[in-house]
């Protein structure tokens, strides 16, 4: 029954229609390439800097930022950790890997907060945005990963760019959603006692709203990273390099060891940058107790 | 005395369509009409009163009669629906947003009942948040929030975070906070209500004597009529939005002007607010310079009481005769009854609580009689007066 009567409709030309609008927006390719060369310059500055610094001057930073950023209740044991951590990747000649994989997701970060920020805090202020808003974010996040991929590649190339593009959509959204959050669960008197005062909007965003929301937020910037961590492999499929590609290597070599190996080094990398970040979501009042 | 604030016909309607709900309300339809009809409410109906400069004017009312509403009218945390608020004769409805930043920075501070301290920020950091969006440099923001700290009896707490501190304390800063900016008007927004009953008295305490000095017009809001009648000037009860009663303490207990107010004041310890002066009633005195011994007694019998209370010609209070001695004066031919003059008569300042004499009278053989500052007699108390005044009656003869 239910048979006849698809068979008797039409089909909708829901991918014919895409194909158009992706066709129709490389006609604007003057400015997706702009955006290219942006988001290549950030890359190139990090890649720069990172191929810059010797082996042992990064896990000497990297030992030292950790020391630092959890400087109140010192973790020997994640340092230890790290240490090993960082040695079996260069062990295993992943190094290089290890340094474009940080590069594609401090970039992505970079921009996930860059813009994810103020959307969330316009989301927060106007309930028109929040209504608006809030269905392309469930969009973007539960869209598969790889869709994104195509329209990338048509409208931005490939290599890393395309592959920031595409973790960037998907990680954007919860920190979109944790900056939401954490605006809007300020308690209403202290948004009135600060209104009260005699606060301009801005002086209530940046000395209330936001320091209330730092630990929301922070966690929001934290869950990002860590999406842009899990799309490593797939945007290597549109030649993003790194350990995501040797592991998407391994696949096509059949090669378990290697598929492992690259893929134990992602883990360390989350790791380490995942301790890190908590770390600095402590507030201060946390180092006092 | 002159006025601070004036408001008229102040009115809050909550709901989506609050202008038909206003046109309604101006031709009379009661709130369960209209809420029936636009599906708004009103929280506050047509609001009039007046606060003196000065004085602590306290809004009562059970939750849900409009008193948080309206306070947060008076500096528009809350947009009025219609009517006026005059602050100085300038209409603060009509400000724009920065006007009205102006007047928040510059004029009125607020007290918040559950304090809204900003737990990210220190004690001191918390006091200062006034003056530190006007923009006053750090090091004198910080000096005026210390002394504002030390002016409510806190110190050595600077450095400290909110939750460090006992609620009684936070309130403390809350109330610094909002001195700190030297405001002319407090509101006060159910201030003690969330303290424990001993601190919350501590607290009226402090207010009361912050306020002897430092003269500022407090509006307070409160569901608590003891700290009403004990902090209040005037007091403004409100019911359902409307307002019912606006008086004086002891007017509101003399003269509840419906039933709503009777309940309400039922259960007051009348003697705490009562005062000498409105028990008291007119006594017969007898004036040392005019009268002489004859006239004395003759007034005495035809009052038919034993004794008299002897003024001078300025009404300046002498003591007390009684009849036994006026007659042995007879006797004795003599005219001045100076001799006769009893002294240790027990006096009072008008302005005492009953509850501060209440012991002393129950035990004494005479009147007490009330004197101002300048001795003179105003008055005089029996213990049938206090009595019919504690039970709530009008008190006979009062002067």
């Amino acid at each position: 029954m239910f048979n006849l009567m698809t068979m008797n409709m039409p089909t909708i030309p829901l991918a014919k229609w895409i194909n158009a609008f992706v066709n129709w927006l490389t006609q604007f390719n003057g400015f997706f390439n702009a955006i290219t060369n942006f988001i290549g310059a950030i890359v190139n500055a990090f890649q720069w800097f990172f191929d810059l610094l010797p082996v042992w001057l990064f896990i000497v930073l990297v030992l030292g930022l950790t020391y630092w950023a959890l400087r109140k209740s010192k973790h020997w044991g994640l340092m230890a950790f790290e240490l090993i951590g960082m040695l079996l990747i260069y062990n295993q000649g992943y190094w290089r890997d290890m340094t474009q994989t940080l590069t594609l997701v401090l970039t992505s970060s970079l921009i996930i907060v860059v813009i994810g920020i103020p959307l969330g805090i316009w989301m927060a202020k106007s309930h028109t945005v929040n209504l608006i808003l809030k269905p392309i974010l469930d969009f973007m996040q539960t869209m598969p990963a790889f869709v994104y991929l195509i329209p990338a590649v048509a409208l931005f190339g490939i290599g890393m760019v395309p592959g920031v593009i595409a973790s960037v959509i998907f990680a954007l959204p919860p920190v979109v959603r944790m900056t939401n959050l954490g605006i809007k669960q300020v308690p209403e008197d202290l948004i009135e006692a600060s209104d009260s005062f005699g606060s301009t909007d801005w002086q209530k965003l940046i000395k209330v709203q936001l320091p209330l929301a730092k630990t929301t937020l922070m966690s929001g910037v934290n869950q990002g990273m860590m999406l842009t961590l899990s799309m490593v492999v797939i945007a290597s499929m549109i030649g993003a390099m790194g350990l995501g590609s040797q592991v998407y290597f391994a696949v096509g070599r059949n090669d378990a060891g290697s598929g492992f190996a690259a893929g134990i080094s992602i883990v360390i990398l989350a790791i380490i940058l995942d301790r890190i970040t908590q770390a600095f979501n402590k507030s201060k009042r946390d180092n006092i107790k | 005395m002159s006025t601070k604030i004036n408001v008229n016909n102040l009115t809050k309607i909550f709901g989506r369509h609050a202008g038909r709900a206003k046109e309604m309300l101006r031709d009379g339809k009661s709130k369960a009409e209209i809420l029936e009809k636009t599906g708004s409410t009103v929280g506050v109906n047509k609001a009039n009163f007046t606060v003196n400069d000065n004085e602590i004017f306290v809004i009562m009312g059970l939750s849900g009669s409009g008193k948080s509403t309206l306070i947060r009218m008076l500096n528009r945390l809350i947009e009025p629906t219609d009517g006026e608020i005059l602050l100085d004769g300038k209409n603060i409805t009509d400000l724009d947003k920065k006007e009205l930043r102006e007047i928040r920075r510059k004029k009125l501070s607020m007290v918040f009942q559950n304090f809204a301290l900003f737990p990210n920020r220190t004690i001191l950091e918390n006091t200062a948040y006034g003056l530190e969006i006007q923009g006053v440099d750090k090091q004198s923001r910080e000096e005026k929030a210390h002394e504002s700290l030390e002016l409510v009896g806190l110190h050595g707490y600077d450095n400290r975070f909110p939750d460090q501190l006992s609620g009684g304390m936070q309130q403390r800063v809350g109330l610094a906070r909002a001195l700190a900016n030297d405001p002319e008007i407090l509101l006060m927004d159910e201030a003690f209500s969330a303290l424990d009953p001993l601190n919350r008295k501590e607290m009226q305490d402090e207010l009361l004597d912050l306020q002897a000095h430092l003269h500022k017009t407090i509006i307070f809001i409160s569901h608590d009529l003891n700290e009403a009648l004990r902090i209040g000037d005037r007091i403004m009860i409100m019911r359902d939005g409307n307002i019912v009663q606006t008086g004086k303490p002891e007017d509101i207990l003399q003269n509840p002007k419906n039933e709503y107010v009777e309940k309400f004041i039922e259960d007051v310890d009348r003697t705490k607010i009562l005062t000498a002066s409105r028990v008291m009633i007119r006594p017969n005195a007898v004036n040392i310079e005019k009268d002489g011994p004859r006239s004395i007694l003759r007034q005495m019998r035809s009052n038919e009481i034993s004794s008299a209370y002897v003024v001078d010609s300025n009404h300046n209070f002498k003591g007390l005769v009684d009849a036994d001695n006026i007659n042995k004066l007879i006797e004795k031919g003599e005219r001045d009854i100076t001799s006769v003059i009893k002294t240790d008569v027990p006096t009072i300042h008008p302005d005492t609580p009953i509850n501060d004499f209440l012991n002393q009278i129950s035990t004494s053989p005479v009147p007490f009689a009330v004197v101002d500052k300048d001795n003179r007699l105003l008055g005089i108390i029996i213990r049938s007066s206090i009595l019919e005044a504690i039970s709530g009656n009008e008190v006979q003869n009062n002067v």
